[in-house]
């Protein structure tokens, strides 16, 4: 596991918990029901999770989520779990060394992230809200199925299209030839 | 950032008090807040809550937009609520005294009025804390009052950095964002999911790829500035804690243990009026 | 000078481990304390990596195989590392932005203090007294997006300065300033070695912006060598400044242009204060050989902008009043101070936000009712940073990006994509990704993806910034091929006065949201009160042809432009 916390990935941290920030306004409208738009920025936070690993996932997924939303709108934890459970991986993924254009490499990510993603948001966030809202279970549940329906799907889409292709710029060119 | 709530340089007995002190109330506050279900305390920190936020001397329109969008969270979730668990109140405080029928298996009861009420007032004493403590404190003094707290330096100056950065990084998005859309791009567009996904990955990606090169320069220029290479620093920007930051910070303290004993010493840590 | 030096390499030679041959090879420089030695080389010439050997981030960050003696101060940077050299060499980047890591300028100046735990009362002292030196004591509690760019250097160098560092060393300080800051640094960096005991090493490759100061030496580096290591006024009268990629100052190369050959004695350092005497026949009858300047402008307008005004709100207006024409097919600069309007009035014209006031007209047409991606067919827009517009991993992919959203047929996006690849001269390399490309070539490949959409004007933000004499040419060269070529029309936002001169026939000052003249450039650089106040630097070739006694300096610096591109030693090549 990635777990050196050196300059760069305070760095990272730091820029990785902006851009979650910024992105905050980037929503595409998904289901109907109000608050469950995709949320992009999820997709970015996998992505900085899956090359700087699980300090640097998790804990901007943290800072990310107080300074985006303020400390409202749910918890800051699920985010906190997606990051850090992605970030684990990170070493596997070899993302900046050009490794993760296989497909293997896309299965892995995208089976972490969906179980990540389960257990935050089908088991933390709702488990949070019994604990500390003593709201109903059976409505805690269905709301947290949304969220894992939507941030599988940005994730998964999203966040695989940026690795991928960010893969495929910063490994290196061996076999590069000029073509007439 | 339409949500974000910033802090506005002021003279007041909160302004002048340590990020620190703000930072350990704040915290404090908030565990109060979530472990407790009794009403009484709860009314309390309402109108202490209130007091502050007067004190504080937080304009309206610093906090409008996101106060009026958490009231629309709040109305859907507690009628979210209802539907889903018409009978939770009942549950939780052992009784059932119904108020008048609606339709289907839906009543309404006094015990599910008075629970969610609770709920309702557990936000209410949580959200002015946050835009206090957002409106009154230096975000040059978060950094170091985290570091006050136990965390890490270097995790807390990458708040310092993330502070630093998102107005750049917010003007680089806007940039991209237009250049893109010159080309053809847009976020906005009609069409199917997936292309919107893709259209958005096409102006992502460049603010990552950029994103990824400030990384870069960034940590060379920490790096160069002696960052890291001690196990602890000092910070300019701390504020020194007079005996005022004491005072609060002894009342939080006991604050929150006197209402732990008062909502635990029976047991539940509902207060609970039917019985 | 008998002291012994404080900077000494000795046979150095340096190879970064991901590289087969060496970029330093067998250095020998002597720096001695109090010297200000000006560093020069082009891109790929090892001038970075002789800085990254003086802070230390080699060999300790980027790793290779080192060999000979390094000597600062007496110390080993390897043994003692990028934090032990932190405080005997104190380094000022090119990216004043990266290196603005706090919140205010006050904590920034703090930063390495802070890392050194120091006592707050101690900091506080310390700070204020750099602030006080520098000027920032009113702008401590500033955040950076409330700065200009020379306000953020000054920072950067104070914050380098409380460290009561012995050596300075600037890696590229003019790279993101416009010319008039640019020479308040310099300025500042001589005050700052007369007050201080400090010895300063500046990397740059804008020679005459350095030269507006006094410089003890300049070592010319070249191919990971040192060619040369003399007094400017020596290295001034010989070729190897071009020869290696470096731009002369421009009175010099007027100089030579007339046939001259310069000798040290005459001081060539400044114009101001060389001896001209021994020159000035020459360039008299140089000056009545060549040919007269003349530019033609008979062709149509293309776009017209009338009127505009524009604030993003309603305290504060960006633009005033802005009206100019645009020829079908003309090069146009676009200058003036940071702030003054330049990027508005270019996102008003892409459609990027909507004129309080005014109209823009596009072939007589108004397009006030086109959308941003219309106006995209008919102007295109090329960001500065070619790395903020590339979104997709291959060279082809990327260039086709805008078809491909456009919903053209796959056959035409492959047939535009090949075409506009052609032109730019990337088609051989269209599978590689778009990294393995140089700066120059990026630069090609995020105009190629404009180019695809077949716009009749595009506006450049900076085509040039940050690039070495070698890389400005093959760009600007690319462009001005591209004009005559294809007929398009190219408005440029432009700090770079040599650009502008060499470059451009026409200039449009803005100053303050309104437009102070709209001209060719020569009388625009050749106009003290224009430049001043729009932080322009007036042309060396001004205050040459004044110091020959001719009396049209415009007329002056004119013909040698023209001269110049004539004997068009520069030819753009793939």
């Amino acid at each position: 596991m990635k777990l050196k916390f050196g300059i760069k990935e305070v760095v990272a941290l730091g820029i990785g918990t902006a851009l979650f920030v910024v992105l905050t306004t980037v929503q595409i409208p998904f289901f109907i029901v109000p608050n469950t738009a995709l949320q992009p920025r999820m997709a970015v936070l996998a992505f900085i999770s899956a090359v700087f690993g699980p300090i640097v996932g998790g804990v901007a997924g943290l800072l990310g989520h107080a300074l985006g939303d303020a400390f409202f709108y749910g918890w800051v934890f699920p985010e906190v779990v997606v990051g850090a459970a992605i970030g684990a991986f990170a070493n596997k993924f070899a993302v900046t060394e050009g490794g993760f254009a296989d497909k293997k490499k896309i299965i892995l990510f995208n089976i972490v992230q969906i179980v990540a993603n389960a257990i935050a948001w089908i088991v933390v966030a709702p488990v949070l809200d019994i604990l500390i809202y003593a709201e109903p279970a059976n409505k805690v549940f269905a709301q947290g199925a949304f969220a894992f329906v939507g941030n599988i799907v940005i994730i998964g889409i999203l966040g695989t299209i940026l690795l991928v292709a960010y893969s495929k710029i910063s490994g290196k060119s061996s076999d590069l030839k000029v073509e007439e | 950032m339409a949500r974000m709530i910033s802090y506005e340089k002021k003279d007041t007995p909160i302004h002048k008090l340590s990020g620190f002190t703000k930072l350990v109330f704040f915290i404090l506050w908030c565990m109060t807040s979530a472990l407790t279900f009794d009403t009484r305390i709860l009314i309390l920190m309402l109108f202490m809550g209130g007091t502050i936020y007067a004190i504080s001397g937080t304009k309206w329109n610093q906090v409008s937009g996101v106060f009026k969008a958490i009231m629309l969270f709040m109305a859907i979730n507690l009628v979210c609520i209802f539907f889903f668990s018409p009978f939770e109140g009942c549950k939780i405080y052992g009784t059932r005294t119904d108020i008048v029928y609606l339709f289907g298996k839906y009543y309404l009861t006094r015990e599910q009025l008075f629970y969610e009420f609770n709920v309702l007032i557990k936000y209410f004493t949580v959200i002015p804390s946050v835009f206090i403590f957002l409106t009154t404190t230096d975000p040059s003094e978060l950094a170091s009052s985290l570091n006050g707290v136990g965390v890490p330096y270097t995790i807390a100056y990458s708040l310092e950095i993330a502070l630093r950065y998102i107005p750049d990084i917010q003007d680089e998005f806007h940039r991209i964002k237009n250049a893109q859309e010159a080309r053809g791009i847009e976020m906005s567009s009609k069409g199917n999911l997936f292309s919107r996904i893709k259209n958005t990955a096409s102006i992502i990606f460049p603010l990552l790829f950029s994103s990824m090169e400030r990384i870069e320069v960034v940590s060379n220029a920490m790096e160069l500035r002696g960052f890291g290479k001690k196990k602890s620093r000092t910070w300019y920007s701390r504020r020194k804690l007079t005996p005022g930051d004491f005072a609060v910070l002894a009342f939080i303290i006991i604050f929150f243990c006197i209402s732990m004993i008062f909502t635990y010493y029976d047991g539940s840590r509902f207060y609970n009026p039917f019985i | 000078m008998e002291k012994k030096p404080i900077i000494e390499f000795s046979d150095v030679t340096f190879k970064y481990r991901v590289q087969q041959k060496p970029t330093l090879k067998n250095i020998n420089l002597k720096i001695y304390p109090g010297e200000k030695v000006l560093i020069a080389g082009q891109s790929g010439s090892g001038k970075s990596t002789l800085a990254h050997c003086l802070n230390a981030l080699i060999p300790c960050s980027y790793t290779g195989d080192m060999s000979g003696t390094l000597r600062v101060n007496g110390e080993d940077p390897s043994k003692l590392g990028v934090f032990g050299m932190s405080q005997i060499v104190g380094t000022v980047l090119q990216d004043t932005d990266g290196q603005f890591i706090a919140l205010t300028v006050g904590e920034d100046l703090s930063f390495a203090l802070e890392n050194d735990c120091m006592p707050q009362d101690e900091m506080f002292e310390k700070v204020d007294s750099v602030a006080e030196k520098l000027e920032l004591k009113s702008l401590l509690l500033n955040a950076p997006g409330d700065l200009s760019g020379g306000q953020k250097q000054r920072v950067s160098l104070g914050g380098v300065m409380a460290c009561d560092v012995k050596i300075l060393l600037f890696d590229e300080p003019l790279a993101n300033l416009d010319p008039a800051t640019g020479k308040r640094t310099i300025a500042l960096i001589d005050e700052i070695l007369k007050n201080e005991d400090m010895t300063v090493v500046i990397i740059e490759h804008r020679i005459e912006d350095v030269l507006y100061r006094d410089v003890d030496r300049i070592v010319l580096m070249g191919d990971g060598e040192i060619i040369a290591d003399m007094h400017p006024d020596e290295l001034l009268c010989k070729n190897l400044l071009p020869e290696h990629g470096i731009r002369e100052p421009l009175y010099v190369a007027a100089l030579k242009a007339a046939g001259v050959t310069i000798e040290p004695e005459t001081h060539p350092q400044h114009i101001e204060s060389m001896n001209i005497e021994p020159y000035k026949d020459k360039v008299h009858s140089w000056f009545h050989s060549v040919k007269q300047h003349s530019h033609e402008t008979n062709s149509d307008v293309i776009l017209s902008v009338q009127d505009l005004t524009f604030g993003y709100n309603s305290e504060k207006q960006i633009l005033s009043d802005v009206s100019f024409d645009v020829k079908k097919g003309e090069m146009i600069s676009l200058v003036g101070k940071n702030g003054a309007g330049k990027s508005t009035l270019a996102s008003l014209i892409c459609g990027f936000y909507k004129p309080d006031k005014g109209k823009i007209l596009f072939k007589g047409e108004d397009m006030s009712s086109l959308s941003i991606k219309e106006r995209g067919e008919r102007i295109g827009y090329v960001m500065q940073s070619p790395n903020q517009m590339i979104s997709k991993p291959m060279i082809s992919e990327e260039v086709g990006l805008g078809l491909v959203a456009r919903g053209a047929d796959p056959a035409q996006v492959t047939e535009r994509v090949n075409n506009a690849l052609k032109i730019c001269g990337l088609y051989p390399f269209r599978n590689w990704p778009v990294t393995a490309l140089s700066f120059g070539q990026k630069k090609r490949v995020s105009i190629a993806s404009i180019l695809v959409l077949d716009p009749e004007i595009i506006i450049l933000d900076e085509p040039t910034a940050g690039q070495d004499y070698s890389h400005y040419t093959e760009i600007m060269e690319f462009l001005r091929k591209l004009c005559l070529d294809t007929g398009i029309t190219i408005i440029m936002i432009t700090h770079d006065m040599h650009l502008m001169l060499e470059y451009t026939d026409r200039t449009l000052v803005l100053t303050d949201g309104k437009l102070l003249m709209d001209t060719s450039p020569v009388n625009v650089l050749t106009d003290e009160h224009i430049c001043d106040r729009a932080y322009l630097k007036k042309t060396s070739l001004y205050d040459l042809a004044l110091r020959c006694g001719i009396d049209d300096p415009s007329e002056f610096a004119a013909r040698f432009i023209d001269d110049e591109r004539r004997r068009g030693g520069r030819t753009w090549q793939e």
